[in-house]
């Protein structure tokens, strides 16, 4: 038996979130008294596949077929499922993305397995096999136990640290058999932003609400990103008013958050807002409004305008790095 | 075109989450509910669709007695009938099972839904649905078009968006912007009191999660303002107390 974990990519980059994967397979593998296997997808670099022993892992299985360089759900699902049974995994870690999701819920009805998502931490299996699950939007947590032979974990972006003091891993090849059933959905295109941090799995996020009242002025939201080197995020109205892209509207009906700091420019932290952001482990809020909600759930608050304190923050930070 | 919606009957969004019974059980006391705003979506584009090419428009839901005037505001907004199959709805799978039992001789050119519920945002049934019923299953999709016998998708993924064809029939996990939220009319309100609304009984599954309770997050501590015109200070906090830069 061993702990099998998914391991996601892009463009030949293995995903933080995926690293964070295989340190929460690594820390379950060590309490069955187990190891961990990764298992990777697409055109990916020897090199890259043997540090994320690094992570925790001692062995990466590499299904080395680049009609798997994207995320083909239902052959990730098939290929997965086989890897299970070969290495007979009895847990599956994964992360929680929009990947993760639909190949987990498959993968979970193919091996009868048990399938927990939006994991927050390590299992207890003092009695039963037992997950802390985030709920609610992030408003609350289920423990959760898990009944079945395979269990399946989703864990949530940034709830568990990226070990690093592992050693190399060792990479073999796997060639699962898929067919074309699988590969029955086409990926047509691909939008993607380039060359800067993905906001779902930032460490430091700074966020601009309607407050900043216009396009025009998200030069200062991004100075103040780059100073700090966060990721940057934005309310629903300025998404959907097509200031900012959607993929960067944070909140319930948006992408979910949990940096270490999230820096909040005129939001007013409406319920909706927060529960994308409420378990970010610190947040600072600007607002011109004392009496705006987001201070309520603040660790840092300033009251003032924006255009006035974000220049003078980003400068304060320069000169301090 | 025959399409399938299946919607969660949920807390409102702004809804204070609280338990009850030693932390065993959600406290719904003063709490409206709604349709899961995921599943707002599925359905605005199921009855857009719909009205662009004709069919029919059938909502699911899987919950006891109290979800139907949560089923009935589906009927108002466009949906043709409703099917309610009388369990609780305490596991994915056990909720996925259900669907894909009835969807199976069912016919329909495609099922949507969103891609998670707000209450216990797993986001696994679309996926599960898909696998027991041999078909597709994308999520989160944020546009759809129907073109003949295939349907073309923008699946949204961490920092952009994937382009997709697939032939019908398939599932989709939906959010936002695939329709603008629609609103029930007098018309449908009406309307909807006489569509059918058929209460079956659950097939047979196992549930391989069961819930033990529920924890609050810890209460957080009190903030610190801080001058607007001294945010030397912000970045001392930063650096010295909570040591985030
Ligand atoms: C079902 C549902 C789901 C939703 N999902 C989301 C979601 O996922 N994410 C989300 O964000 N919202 C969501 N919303 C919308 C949400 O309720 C709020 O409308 C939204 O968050 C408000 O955005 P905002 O704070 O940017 O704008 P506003 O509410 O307009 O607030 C702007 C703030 O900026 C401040 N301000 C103005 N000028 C300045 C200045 N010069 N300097 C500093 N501060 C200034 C104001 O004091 C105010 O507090 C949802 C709503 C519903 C009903």
């Amino acid at each position: 038996m061993s702990v099998l974990v998914f391991i996601e990519s892009a463009e030949g980059e293995i995903k933080k979130s995926s690293l964070e994967a295989v340190s929460y397979g690594a820390a379950v593998a060590a309490n069955e008294g187990t190891s961990a296997t990764a298992i990777a997808f697409g055109s990916i670099d020897e090199a890259k596949l043997k540090e994320v022993g690094k992570a925790g892992a001692t062995k990466v299985l590499h299904v080395n077929d680049d009609r798997l360089d994207k995320g083909v759900i239902q052959a990730y699902a098939n290929a997965l499922t086989q890897a299970v049974e070969k290495e007979g995994a009895k847990v599956l870690v994964l992360a929680k993305s929009s990947l993760g999701d639909p190949v987990a819920a498959r993968v979970a009805v193919k091996t009868n397995a048990a399938l927990a998502s939006n994991v927050a931490e390590l299992p207890d299996t003092s009695s039963g096999f037992k997950v802390k699950r985030s709920i609610y939007t992030g408003k609350a947590f289920a423990m959760v136990e898990l009944k079945a032979d395979v269990k399946i974990i989703a864990i949530k972006k940034n709830a568990v640290e990226v070990k690093e003091d592992g050693g190399d891993a060792t990479v073999e090849t796997f060639s699962p058999e898929l067919s074309d059933a699988d590969f029955g959905v086409q990926i047509t295109g691909e939008e993607r932003q380039t060359g800067e941090i993905l906001l779902p799995e930032a460490d430091l996020v700074v966020s601009g609400g309607r407050g900043l009242k216009g396009p025009e002025n998200w030069g200062m939201i991004e100075d103040l990103a780059r100073a700090l080197g966060a990721a940057t995020g934005c309310s629903k109205p300025v998404s959907d008013m097509d200031w900012r892209p959607h993929h960067e509207h944070v909140g319930q009906t948006g992408v979910k958050v949990s940096p270490t700091l999230y820096v909040a420019v005129g939001i007013s932290g409406a319920i909706q807002h927060l529960a994308g952001v409420n378990s970010s482990k610190y947040i600072v809020v600007i607002n011109k409004d004392p009496e705006a909600p987001f201070f309520k759930a603040a660790d840092y608050g300033i009251v003032g305008d924006a255009f006035e304190v974000v220049p003078k923050l980003t400068e304060a930070i320069k000169a301090r790095k | 075109m025959k399409i399938l919606v299946c919607i969660t009957h949920v807390p409102d969004t702004t809804s204070k989450i609280s338990f009850t019974d030693n932390n065993t059980k959600f406290d719904s006391t003063g709490v409206q509910y709604i349709i899961g705003p995921y599943d707002d979506y599925a359905l605005a584009r199921a009855v857009e669709i719909k009205e662009q090419t004709g069919g029919s428009v059938t909502v699911l839901n899987v919950g006891e007695a109290e979800t139907e005037p949560t089923i009935r505001k589906a009927l108002a907004i466009g949906a043709d009938e409703a099917v309610r199959i009388n369990a609780e709805p305490t596991d994915a799978f056990f909720v996925a099972k259900q669907i894909a039992s009835h969807a199976k001789e069912g016919g329909y050119d495609m099922i949507l839904m969103g891609r998670e519920s707000i209450d216990f945002n797993g986001g696994q049934v679309h996926g599960m649905v898909g696998e027991l019923l041999g078909l597709p299953a994308l999520s989160p999709v944020m546009k759809l078009d129907i073109e003949g016998d295939t349907a073309k998708m923008a699946r949204e993924i961490e920092g952009g968006k994937e382009f997709i064809e697939v032939k019908m029939p398939f599932v989709a996990g939906c959010q936002e912007p695939i329709a603008e939220w629609k609103i029930p009319n007098m018309r449908g309100i009406m309307s909807a009191r006489t569509k059918p609304l058929n209460v079956v009984d659950p097939v047979d599954s196992e549930k391989p999660t069961v819930l033990e309770n529920y924890e609050m997050p810890p209460a957080k501590g009190d903030v610190k303002m801080i001058d607007a015109d001294n945010v030397e200070e912000l970045v001392d906090l930063l650096k010295n107390e909570a040591k985030v830069i």
